[in-house]
Parts: C-alpha cells; structure tokens; sequence
C-alpha cells in the first residue's frame, strides 16, 4: 500500500518547482527573450516579405522579349506650338497628357494594345541616351493602363525628349535559371563532399575503434619487460623504417632515371617480393622451424618489404605522371586522370607513413616477444633487475618524445628542459612502475591503450568540424577539399566511438569459442568480431553519411566549399529568392538521403 | 592422461567457484561432469583450457603444464583441446564451413587467415567433418539458418578439425529437446569410440550419464563430491550431490 506523501516531501517537490521557475526566468534575461519585437509592424512586414521570397524560388525563369513603345516629350514645354504625335495604333502605343511641362512636375501616361496584364518600367531618355527609370505600370485586362509619373529636374532642353514603356514578354519554355545551374553544381560538390569524408573517416575508423573497445582490450595484458620492449621498439622501428623508405627512394631516384628500368622495377620488385613472401610465410606449420630457417625467413621479408615499398614508390610516381597525362588527353573523362595522378600523389605521401608504422609495429613486436621470453625463462631476481633497467629506459625515450613534443610547440630551444629533465623523471616513473609491480606481474597494456585511445576520441569528437575546417582552409586554402578533410576528421572520431560501443556489445560466446580453437587476438577478431559487427557498422556508417550531408550544407559557412558557400553569400546579399533555392536543394538531398540511407540499411542489414 | 591438482578458482568478490578439486583423466575416457547449476562445472571445464584463470593449482596435459604456458604455449596447447557449449556459439553470420575452418586457427597461417584464406586440406576435411554429422549439405549455408541441433553438429564439426586429443562439451545438449539430446550424444560416443578423444562433458539428466559416461564426477558449491562408476550414484549418493530436497527426474 502506498504511503501518502509526507509534508516534507511535498516541501521539496514545491522548491525544486521554484527552483525550475527561476531557472528558466533568468535563462529569459539571458537570452534576450522578447515577446513585444514579435508584433512589431515594421518587423511583421519584413517577416512577410522575406517567408514570401522564400515562396518563390528562382528555380525558372523565361527568356524575356523586349517591346520599346516611345513617345516624344518636351521639358519644358517649347515657346512654339507642341508638334502633334500621331502614335502608331496598330501595336501597343502610349499618350502622354500633357506631353510637355515644367520639371519636376507630374504628368500621365496613357497605354493602350499592350497585352494584358503586363509589367514593365516608365523610363525617360534624355538626349544623352542615358535611361532614367521615373515609374513602372501594369496593364489591365484590356492592355491598357494610366500611370501618373514625375518628370526629372533636368536643365531644360529645346527639342523633343523621349518617354519610352519597355513592355516585357516571355517567350518560349520556361528554363532553369543561372542561380538554379550555380545550386545544381554546388549540391553535386556537397554530396560528394560528404561522401569522401564519410568513406575514409569509416576506413580510419574501423581499426581504431578496436583499440576503444573495452571487452577486447581488458585482456591484454603483458609483463613488464614485455611493455617497456615494446615502447622501446615501436620509436626504434618507426626510425627504421623512415630510413628504410629513404633508402629504397634513392634506389627509386636510380630507377626512373631510365624508362625501361623503371617498368622493370614495376614488374619484377612486385613479383620478387611476393615469391620472397611465399616462401617465408607458409600456409600452414605444424612443427616449429628451426633458427637457420627462422632467420632467412626473417630476412626474406625484410627484402620482400623494400621490394614492395620500391614498387610503390615507382607506382605512385608513374600513376603520377599517366594521371596527368591521361588527364589532358581523356576530354570529359578527365577527372579519372586527375584521380590517378592525386592517387599517386597519396601514395607517395602514405607510402613513408605506412612503412614507418609498420616498422614500429614489427620492432615493437619483435622485442616485445623477446619480453616476453625473459619474462618466461629467467629466475625472479634477474627479472626484477632488467625490468627496472628496461622500464627505465622505456620510461626516459617516452618522455624525451614528449619532451620534443613541447620543444617544437613552444620553442624551447633548451635541450636542458625539453630533453634532460623529461629523461630523467622518465627514468624514474620507469623505475617506479617496475619497483611496485611484482616480478611477474603482468601490466594491463590494453586498458591503458583503450584509456588513451578513448580520451583522444572524446576530445576529437568534442570539436565541431565548422572549427575543424577552419584550421585546414589555412593548410589546404578555402574549398570542398578543406570541409572534406574537417569532416572525415570528425567522422573518425565520432564513428570509432560507436563503432566502439557496438564491438562492447557483441555476443561473447563465439569470441569464446573461437579462443578456445587457439586462435590468436588478430584472428579472433576477424572470425569472431568482426562478423558481429557488419550490420551496425553499416547502419552506422550510412547515418554518419546522412549526418556528413547535413554537415556540409553549412560547412560552406566557414570556407569549406560546398552549397553552404552559395547559401552564405546570397543571404549576405538578401537575395532571399535565390537563398530558397539552395534551402530547397538542401531539403531535397538530405530528405532523400534518408529515404536511402533507410532503404540501405533495410536491403542489407 | 589429464591431471586436475588442487585446482581453486575464486572469482572476483570472493566468490568461490571451484574449491581444491583433484582428479585424473585417462586417454580414452568419456567422463561426465555432474552438479546443480552454480555448482562449477562450467568453471571447471573453462579452467582446463584456461578460458578462465585459474586461481592456483595445477592442469597437466599429457605431461605439459597448462596453467604455467605462457600465450603462445597456451595457443598451441588450446587447438589440441575442442570445445562444444550449451549455446553452441557459432558465428551466426558467417557460413557454416567458415564456422568449421575456424577450428583451424590454431594450425593456419595467421597472416593469410586474416584475409580468409584456408589450405585446401582443411576445406576438404571440413566438409569431411561436415558429412560426419550429416549436415555437409548445409555447408554454403549462414549458420543462422540452421536448426539447434544443426547448430550445435556444427559445433561439434568446428571442434572435431582441430585433431583434438581432448574434447570438453559444455552442457551440450542442454537446449536441445531429449531425441536431439541423443543424436549429439551419440556423435560424442561415436568420437570418443572411433577416434579415441577423451570427452568430457558436463550433463543434467542422470539417463545420459548412465548412457554415455564410462565414469562422472560430481561438484557442489565447487566441492568435488563424487569419482566413480556412473552406476555407483544411489540415493544417498544422489542427495549428496543435489541436496536433501532434491528428486530423481528421468
């Protein structure tokens, strides 16, 4: 049975009631809140008159046929009697009454045979030929009108002037207008805008959002030896392989001096490198190899791995130079050429970056292995001691690199401070850590990964791409090219983290299984994650696609290309006519990406 | 031969799983693992293949220390030993004979695993597998698709291709209806039988026990409670093992 409410309790309900009151009362002070502008006359009309462009959007307009009807006018009136015009009655012709007066005085123009309904201007043409618009008429049903007009204050002039009714007709089909082609072409560069951004925002995203998800990473967790092997290797192997890439870019230099050597180079590095592959990879192994063979293999794919990165030095050089000449050669299809030869750039521009993550990946592997062998074969006491040797020196290289971080933020230019100092408090967390943890204990490496990894997310995430976007117009100069790169920065961030979250909700009896098979982590993953995940990654990636539409409608806004740009500059100008177009466009493309985005998601999830 | 010694299992909170349990396997035997829910059997069997960590004492297979392997010793001794589970836990997504391949990690490339390339060996003794439990027409199929005793025949096919020398079944047939039950019991028997697998295998109905196992053992509140001849397990025994209230169903 329910109690009844204690007085207390009411008491409290009433004060969070007034506490909600003022709340919202000061939110009215802060926001300027004002009721009385919301009827003012003068805002009302412009309301109406701006919803009402809003109405008529310059989608079409017709091609205009000018009919000049003309009329001598005299001003001031001449001393001699007013010579009599006989207008041409068989077309549209006008009366004026009087046809002369004084300036600055009012007379009235008569038209009749126009078509009905018609508009257009009442101009006057002095001698000069220069027009000046005096009034605008508008037949009537009949074609005919009267309109009373203000003659300049004009120097007076002897002879006749001309009163010229420029009567407007549209001819032929209606067409799109020039602000219609200028939205046509802007929403096609939004939507692939977004797209681009959308695709290698996913494409990054994928792996890291493995490294931010919790279940996988709790487990992994490795001895202190291991751990400081590997953040000694992973600078060492990322060195390596900058060296290395430079090594085979001055083999490359050699290469593409000759033609023919370069094609070669082209053709044999990659084959030689995958036989090499072949070999030291084998499909499968029962029995473990021996050290000799061990050792070849390992240097197998060493030069395997130059091979490669020769023939993509090469490739990227020769996609390079076909691109841009395919581009001038391919006409409408130029684009592809342009394609290729930026693909190549890429690749140039990848192919360091990649070798030089590779390296520390294998180095860190490498040594962590060997980590993992001390921490396995020797007594406690020599594990104590070269656990704190190595900690200590894994600790002093990761808080130099960070003291070269702050050097080259801050410009330091005191290697006391930025190099000195951060070693030895290295050395000595190092120390530390490796001092309170037992011998064989084990460190949670992937917890700490996970921790790093979701702060960087959050942090990435945080930021809007309109800021985002406004670092890269300084790097890469105003365009679609800078809202795609604040995009798909963006998209990285927000799609790891969800992709995230659905890798922390998967079912964790086939991850289970597939452990128990002595699958190891890498192959656990891709048999026993990743199937789970495909469908909310899709869905995922197709609202973040939907999201990346709407995004760079207005990253236009701050210098980020797209039909934002458009939208922008035509309310600056208050053309609202054509600020509806592009409303428009932006309602049309976004309502239709979600009708796709939902049919997508139907068909294939 | 398998070795349990004094082996402890306390989870986080206190909890005690598995308290001091000793006993011994030998090559060839069929060994039912007996006990209420929470009684730790799932504990038991996860803690062989070192699913769940240990707290202290000792898995000895075939003279290897299991629970002093490092990760890559632990890896190679995990695809010797197969597992079945009450949930079957296939990948219901993927295709049935890529559920069956992934018996094979422990043995394949790891490199070109990753991108879903298998020798032709194993496909083919994955549809050999397959067509022992008489679904290899079922093979191209997403294993989502199939029925639960399908499922878990899948499961049983994905443990067999590892050559397993040890095979531990989770409850297998625990959501499965009784004629289903015996089918995969019988591929059980039939693997134990014919390829000389040591099965062990955590049941609830006492009928399969006495049907299937050569010997069972029992576990209450992680106590081990009884070792012996299935047929050894009376009344007193029984109450034993379930507890005073407890009533011989079927």
């Amino acid at each position: 049975m329910n109690k009844r409410p204690s007085l207390l309790r009411s008491f409290i309900f009433w004060i969070f009631v007034l506490i909600g009151l003022i709340t919202i009362a000061y939110g009215f002070q802060v926001t300027k809140v004002n009721f009385i502008e919301t009827r003012s006359e003068q805002r009302l009309t412009q309301l109406t008159r701006i919803i009402r462009a809003l109405a008529h959007p310059d989608i079409l307009e017709y091609d205009k046929e000018e009919v000049f009807v003309e009329a001598p006018v005299y001003l001031p009136c001449p001393e001699a009697e007013v010579p009599i015009h006989e207008p041409d009655t068989s077309g549209p012709y006008i009366i004026l009454d009087p046809n002369c007066e004084d300036a600055g005085e009012f007379i009235v123009v008569e038209g009749f045979n126009f078509l009905p309904n018609v508009q257009g201007p009442i101009n006057f043409i002095p001698p000069s030929g220069a027009s000046l618009n005096i009034g605008n008429f508008t037949a009537d049903s009949n074609g005919e009108f009267e309109q009373r007009v203000q003659l300049p204050k004009r120097q007076p002039v002897e002879e006749a002037q001309t009163m010229r009714v420029i009567s407007r007709k549209n001819v032929g089909l209606p067409h799109f207008s020039s602000v219609a082609h200028a939205t046509w072409e802007k929403i096609i560069e939004t939507v692939f805008l977004a797209l681009l951004a959308t695709i290698f925002g996913t494409l990054m995203a994928i792996p890291l959002s493995f490294l931010a998800a919790r279940n996988l990473m709790s487990e992994v967790k490795s001895p202190v030896s291991s751990v400081a092997l590997m953040l000694i290797g992973w600078p060492i192997g990322i060195f390596l392989g900058l060296y290395l890439t430079q090594l085979v870019g001055q083999v490359r230099d050699i290469l593409i001096s000759n033609m023919v050597w370069e094609i070669a180079g082209l053709i044999i590095s990659p084959i030689l490198g995958w036989l090499l592959l072949r070999w030291a990879v084998p499909a499968e192994e029962t029995n473990e190899a021996g050290l000799p063979i061990r050792i070849g293999r390992i240097v197998a794919i060493l030069v395997a791995v130059a091979l490669i990165i020769l023939s993509l030095l090469i490739l990227g050089k020769l996609m390079y130079i076909t691109g841009a000449w395919l581009e001038e050669k391919l006409g409408a299809f130029s684009f592809l050429g342009y394609f290729v030869s930026q693909a190549g750039e890429v690749l140039r521009m990848v192919t360091p970056v990649f070798t030089a993550l590779a390296g520390g990946a294998v180095s860190g592997g490498i040594l962590s292995k060997f980590g993992l062998i001390i921490a396995d074969r020797y007594s406690k006491s020599t594990i104590r001691v070269t656990n704190a040797i190595l900690a200590a020196i894994a600790g002093a290289i990761i808080f130099a690199l960070i003291g070269a971080g702050i050097d080259w933020l801050y410009q330091l230019n005191d290697p006391i401070k930025t190099l000195f100092i951060p070693a030895v408090v290295g050395v000595i967390v190092g120390l530390l850590i490796s001092l309170r943890l037992g011998p064989k204990e084990l460190v949670p490496i992937g917890i700490a990964i996970y921790l790093i990894m979701r702060t960087i997310l959050n942090a990435a995430r945080s930021i809007e791409p309109l800021i985002y976007v406004i670092v890269f117009v300084v790097w890469v100069g105003i365009g679609p090219f800078a809202g795609a790169l604040a995009l798909a920065l963006h998209t990285i961030a927000a799609l790891a983290k969800l992709y995230s979250e659905q890798v922390e909700s998967i079912l964790p009896g086939p991850l289970e299984a597939v452990t128990a098979t002595g699958a190891n982590r890498l192959q656990t993953i891709v048999y026993a994650v990743v199937p789970q995940i495909i469908p909310p990654y899709i869905s995922f990636t197709m609202y973040r696609w939907d999201i990346n539409v709407r995004m760079s409608t207005i990253i236009g806004f701050a210098g980020g290309g797209g039909i934002g740009f458009l939208l922008q500059q035509n309310i600056r100008l208050l053309d609202y006519r054509a600020a509806a177009v592009q409303m428009l466009a932006i309602a049309f493309v976004v309502a239709s990406m979600d009708y796709t985005s939902a049919w997508i998601r139907e068909k294939f999830v | 031969m398998l070795e349990i010694k004094n082996l402890t299992k306390i989870y986080e909170g206190d909890v005690l799983a598995l308290d001091n349990v000793s006993f011994n396997v030998q090559p060839g035997e069929f060994l039912a693992v007996i006990g209420l829910s929470g009684s730790g059997k799932s504990t038991l069997l996860r803690c062989i293949n070192r699913l769940v960590e240990p707290t202290a004492g000792q898995v000895i297979l075939d003279g290897v220390d299991v629970t002093g392997a490092n990760q890559s010793e632990l890896r190679l001794i995990r695809r010797k030993i197969g597992m079945v589970f009450q949930h079957f836990n296939l990948v219901s997504r993927s295709q049935v004979i890529t559920n069956v391949l992934s018996g094979r990690l422990g043995y394949v490339n790891p490199a070109l695993s990753l991108i879903n390339r298998f020798p032709e060996d194993d496909i083919e003794a994955a549809l050999k597998q397959l067509d022992r439990v008489g679904i290899a027409n079922q093979a191209y199929k997403r294993a989502d698709e199939l029925s639960g005793g399908q499922q878990q025949r899948v499961g049983i096919a994905r443990a067999m291709i590892q050559n397993p020398e040890m095979i531990l079944a989770d409850e297998p047939v625990a959501s499965l209806d009784p004629v289903l039950a015996h089918s995969i019991m019988q591929y059980l028997e039939q693997i134990n039988n014919e390829d000389g697998v040591m099965v062990l295998c955590s049941l609830h109905f006492l009928d399969l026990v006495h049907r299937y196992a050569d010997r069972a053992i029992a576990l209450n509140e992680g106590k081990l409670m009884f070792d012996g001849k299935p047929e050894a397990i009376d009344d007193e025994r029984f109450k034993e093992i379930y507890g005073k209230e407890a009533e011989r169903v079927g």
